[in-house]
């Protein structure tokens, strides 16, 4: 290979611009992220409701190990599904999620740096932390931060961990989500998810977030709301939960524990089927309580088995 | 005369919180150098959303010194006496203590201890950190490494910087240091996040805040709000449009900004067709900005934004974009107006009306554990409406319909959204089912009132609802034993009770209370015991054995009488005239309650009144002390007209006969004022029988009709009030 001493730089590629397409907007959060030192994770390949669910956050931020990651995470709402009708709503959509432990002196400016990476200029954009303390009561976790506005549309969650599972974060990681469709809207200048241009093309070429989701939203919202069978449900809800208990036992040994992650995936069934029955309506306002208590015991002791493996513990 | 500046530079502190924050920096900071002997001439404390700051002027130098004298063992005590006090007192040998003389004691020994004062930056760098590590947040974090161990500094938000320095006005400052979990007070502190974030060196308050103004960042949270009325008054004045005030959201969004720029946005005028509140209740919750008025009452089709920023395009890009979301933000709320009015898709009946619909899925909601779900409490709100009407001259049919539909819009997707929104939601669907406006009327109304200066319901549809859902409430919380206890009130019953109290005075409504109660109670009743099921919960659900449902009633009556004092001190009512109603048998009509006590109360203004209740003392006092001697009721018969032989016993018997009489029927007819009137006429007859009457004559008849005849008076007057129970 013959290097050149002095290479031209590339053209700007219309299609990595992260103003112009959806792909754009995460490959850039990639790289910026990955200049960071971020492990590069892919998505958790099971059905989960946000980015937290991913073991890289919820179980990694557990224990004293440092850890940084970012990764895209397909995040299903049953409840939220519009039938593909409201231009601001989905059932399926996608999470950027980084989470850094402990979390660093400077987690707001590299933030901001992530917006400016992005596309949004501060000195034209306003941009504040507004209050929201997050809480995930089926994963027994809590922390406080804020939702990030630009221009009065929260584009971000920002979180420092106080507590997951159950067991206080020690030491607190810094949660970075980032609803992709949103800012993806709010850097294209468009007024519906649909309308997302998603790889950058024009005229022929241009594949827009509707021409790749629009059916999934329609079909799924049916399958939702209407078709998911209930008595399927329970009983999925019920083996899942069995099955995690039924780990949690036979994976202790001793002081360790053998089996903390196939046992949080059951968990991570658990809350999934919970949101499909209360999307079909099949939980009574009383009851939902109970099935929320119910994952959330799975989440707890996923945390505490998790606490005694390699991955949880001090080195 | 040194100041103090300190400032706690963070991440951004939430709004709701700041206010409170500068004032408990201000109360623990001088607290604690007041209590160190450093008396300070003022102090001040500021907020903005990245700072909390405070500036305590006319500090001395150091602590005054101390000079504490310390009695001693006398003179030639025990080694180990002498040995205990040297050590105590800090002294290394006897020598160096004093020797006083008493007269009893004789010669003992003084330790003067001098304790010079420290500089008050040794002092302050003590007092801050032991303020910080403990600050009251309503809710505090950790953060970054230092949260790996167990006692991690905790602070509302991360903190970033500290700002501590003692200034000699027109002369030297210097840096008061210490150190709070890796933080370093210093001089240096930050400008806006984003126009000015370069690192900035502040020597005294007045650099401080002329800095920071340079570095866009209005210290004062009072200037910011200023600021934003004013400049969005006059935004709006330009447009010819009003501002809508909204003291919350100014306060809330001074809280968000360290520089505000105000700037107005647009939407799509079709959206008017909203309601005005759905309206602004979008706009306000979830974008934070001010609605604008076009005209005496019409919303206009723009709103006041505030940004925290001074942009290049003078701001269209972040008014633009602020306009997509309430755009956005309306749809979404177009979307519900549209579905609320709709047949749900999975109705039952399909046939039913929107709100009727909706009701179905009440049955669904708990509203207590051991009260059921909210479709079984509109039921016993409807019945109980129903029962209410035509006391209060609503018809019985509208009263039940409207407390039918009454909570229905608190499962519609509007009210799902914007709580605040209850009641005027259910007004208007009501509306657009075409129900009778008094029965939307009712479904808005139904709440009030929701404090002592909150409009009550006047109609008699909506005064029958609002009494019923506050009637149930009280019943039901009574059933299951959940009363206020001294500041605790959960569930509000307090305030129920005053809004019935109200409802019914102000209105000028008679309502036997105690029947109304028995009516309320039976269902609730019924409902408790029906759902109690034993084997779950033995203990804490169905009605208590000890308090059957007359003890019930009663101490809710009770709990009526007390709302009903605390609300008639308030309108400067005396206490003891009303105690002397409540002495009365059976009162629990409200309206007849408060005339009564009136009339009482003119009836003792009066020369005649104030006499007679003199006559009545003197009267139950020698009663009280015969009783004494001959027993409880020992003069309860009637006197004997034949045993009178003075004139004055005989015009006092005559008197009373027909006093007693006039008195006993106007009360009954409720003319109290003619009551008192009646009783009035026995001042000089009263007057005139003590005069000249020996009531404890030598006979023993003589005696126990004279007794008698003034039991008789006692009897008389207790027929109106409890005079017993009038104080002075």
């Amino acid at each position: 290979m013959i290097h050149d001493r002095n290479p031209m730089p590339p053209a700007p590629d219309v299609a990595l611009d992260p103003t112009r397409s959806f792909q754009g907007l995460i490959l850039t959060l990639q790289t910026f992220w990955a200049r960071q030192g971020c492990v590069m994770l892919q998505p958790y390949d099971m059905e989960v409701g946000a980015g937290t669910f991913h073991p890289a956050t919820t179980l990694r931020s557990l224990g004293p190990r440092p850890w940084k990651a970012a990764y895209v995470q397909p995040s299903r709402r049953p409840k939220d599904g519009r039938y593909g009708e409201n231009p601001n709503r989905l059932q399926h959509y996608y999470q950027y999620q980084v989470i850094l432990k402990p979390s660093p002196q400077n987690l707001q400016e590299l933030y901001l740096n992530s917006l400016a990476a992005i596309g949004v200029d501060m000195a034209l954009h306003d941009v504040r932390f507004v209050e929201d303390d997050w809480e995930s009561p089926t994963l027994g976790a809590w922390g406080l931060g804020w939702e990030c506005w630009c221009d009065g549309m929260e584009v971000s969650q920002f979180t420092y961990f106080q507590q997951v599972a159950g067991f206080e974060c020690a030491p607190v990681s810094g949660e970075l989500t980032y609803g992709l469709e949103r800012l993806a809207m709010y850097v294209q200048g468009v007024d519906s998810i649909y309308d997302i241009n998603f790889n950058g093309g024009d005229g022929e070429a241009r594949v827009t977030y509707g021409d790749v989701f629009q059916q999934a939203e329609e079909e799924y919202s049916r399958f939702n709301f209407e078709h998911a069978n209930i008595d399927v449900l329970f009983q999925h809800f019920k083996d899942a939960e069995a099955e995690c208990i039924a780990l949690l036992e036979r994976g202790a040994a001793g002081d360790r524990h053998l089996m903390a992650l196939p046992a949080y995936d059951q968990c991570i069934k658990a809350s999934h089927v919970f949101n499909l029955l209360d999307a079909r309506g099949a939980i009574s306002v009383t009851e939902r309580q109970s099935y929320i208590l119910r994952v959330r015991e799975l989440a707890k002791a996923c945390g505490a088995a998790w606490l005694r493996t390699a991955g949880g513990r001090a080195a | 005369m040194p100041d103090l500046l300190l400032e706690l530079f963070s991440e951004e502190i939430p709004a709701r919180m700041q206010r409170q924050a500068a004032e408990d920096l201000k109360r623990l900071v001088t607290n604690a150098l007041v209590e160190r002997n450093l008396l300070y001439e003022g102090a001040q404390s500021f907020v903005t959303p990245r700072r909390l700051t405070l500036h305590v002027v006319g500090l001395p130098a150091a602590q005054p010194d101390l000079r504490e004298e310390r009695k001693g063992p006398r003179v030639g005590a025990p080694d180990a006496a002498i040995q205990g006090f040297l050590k105590s007192a800090g002294l290394k040998r006897i020598e160096d203590a004093t020797i006083a003389t008493d007269p009893k004691k004789g010669q003992f020994y003084v330790a003067v201890i001098e304790k010079p004062g420290r500089e008050t930056k040794d002092a302050i760098a003590e007092i801050i950190p032991a303020i910080v590590r403990s600050f009251p947040w309503p809710k505090s974090m950790r953060w970054g490494a230092a949260s790996a161990k167990p006692d991690a500094l905790r602070w509302v938000r991360p903190l970033r910087g500290i700002v501590c320095t003692l200034a000699v006005p027109h002369d030297a400052s210097e840096i008061v240091a210490f150190e709070i979990d890796g933080v370093k007070a210093g001089d240096m502190t930050w400008g806006h996040r984003f126009m000015a974030p370069g690192p900035i060196h502040v020597r005294r308050f007045d650099d401080y805040v002329d800095a920071l103004q340079k570095a866009k960042v209005v210290l004062d949270a009072d200037r910011r709000k200023a600021i934003i009325l004013a400049d969005a008054k006059n935004l709006a004045f330009a447009r010819g449009l009003e501002l809508i005030e909204d003291d919350g959201l100014l306060e809330e969004v001074a809280g968000l900004v360290e520089w505000p720029v105000v700037l107005m946005g647009e939407f799509e005028p079709a959206f008017l067709d909203l309601p005005p509140e759905v309206i602004r209740a979008t706009i306000r919750a979830n974008q934070k900005c001010f609605v604008l008025r076009d005209g005496a009452s019409k919303l206009a089709n723009r709103f006041i934004l505030v940004s925290n920023l001074v942009a290049p395009d003078g701001g269209a890009a972040i008014a633009a974009g602020n306009a997509r979301v309430v755009r956005a933000r309306l749809a979404d709320a177009r979307h519900f107006w549209l579905t609320d009015r709709a047949p749900l898709s999975d109705a039952r009946d399909k046939t039913a009306k929107p709100l009727d619909q909706r009701l179905a899925k009440l049955e669904r909601v708990v509203f207590h554990e051991k009260l059921g779900t909210q479709g079984e409490r509109v039921e016993r709100i409807e019945a109980l409406a129903r029962e209410l009407a035509p006391r209060v001259l609503a018809d019985p049919g509208l009263a039940a319909r409207a407390a039918h539909l009454a909570k229905a819009d608190l499962v519609t997707e509007m009210v799902g959204e914007f709580p605040e929104l209850q009641g005027l939601m259910g007004r208007y669907y009501a509306l657009a089912q075409g129900e009778e406006p008094s029965v939307a009327d009712a479904i808005e109304h139904h709440y009030k009132p929701q404090g002592p200066n909150d409009r009550i319901p006047t109609s008699p549809v909506s005064i029958a609802v609002a009494l019923a859902d506050k009637l149930d409430t009280l019943v039901g919380f009574w059933a299951i034993d959940e009363k206020p206890t001294g500041s605790k009130d959960p569930y509000a019953l307090r305030r129920a009770a005053l809004g019935v109290i109200r409802i019914v005075l102000e209105n000028g409504l008679r309502l036997q209370l105690g029947s109304v109660i028995d009516v309320a109670l039976e269902p609730v009743e019924r409902g408790v015991t029906d759902t109690s099921d034993p084997a779950l919960d033995g203990a804490a659900s169905g009605m208590p054995d000890s308090s059957p449902r007359p003890a019930m009633a009663a101490s809710l009556l009770a709990f009526f009488a007390d709302r009903l004092k605390v609300y008639l001190r308030d309108k400067g009512a005396r206490h003891d005239l009303i105690d002397a109603v409540f002495a009365l048998p059976g009162q629990d009509d409200l309206l007849m309650i408060v005339r009564r006590v009136e009339a009482l109360g003119r009836f003792l203004d009066a020369e005649d009144g104030r006499n007679l209740l003199m006559g009545y003392r003197r009267a139950a006092n020698i009663l009280r002390a015969e009783e004494k001697n001959d027993g409880a009721g020992a003069f309860a018969a009637r006197h004997d007209p034949a045993l009178l032989v003075l004139p004055a016993e005989k015009d006092l018997a005559d008197m009373l006969a027909a006093a007693g009489a006039a008195a006993r029927e106007r009360a009954t007819r409720e003319d109290f004022e003619g009551a008192m009137r009646a009783l009035a006429t026995l001042r000089a007859p009263v007057d005139a029988f003590f005069l000249d009457v020996t009531v404890n004559a030598d006979d023993p008849d003589l005696r126990l009709n004279r007794l008698r005849l003034l039991n008789e008076l006692r009897e008389a007057m207790h027929g109106v009030a409890d005079f017993s129970k009038v104080a002075g």
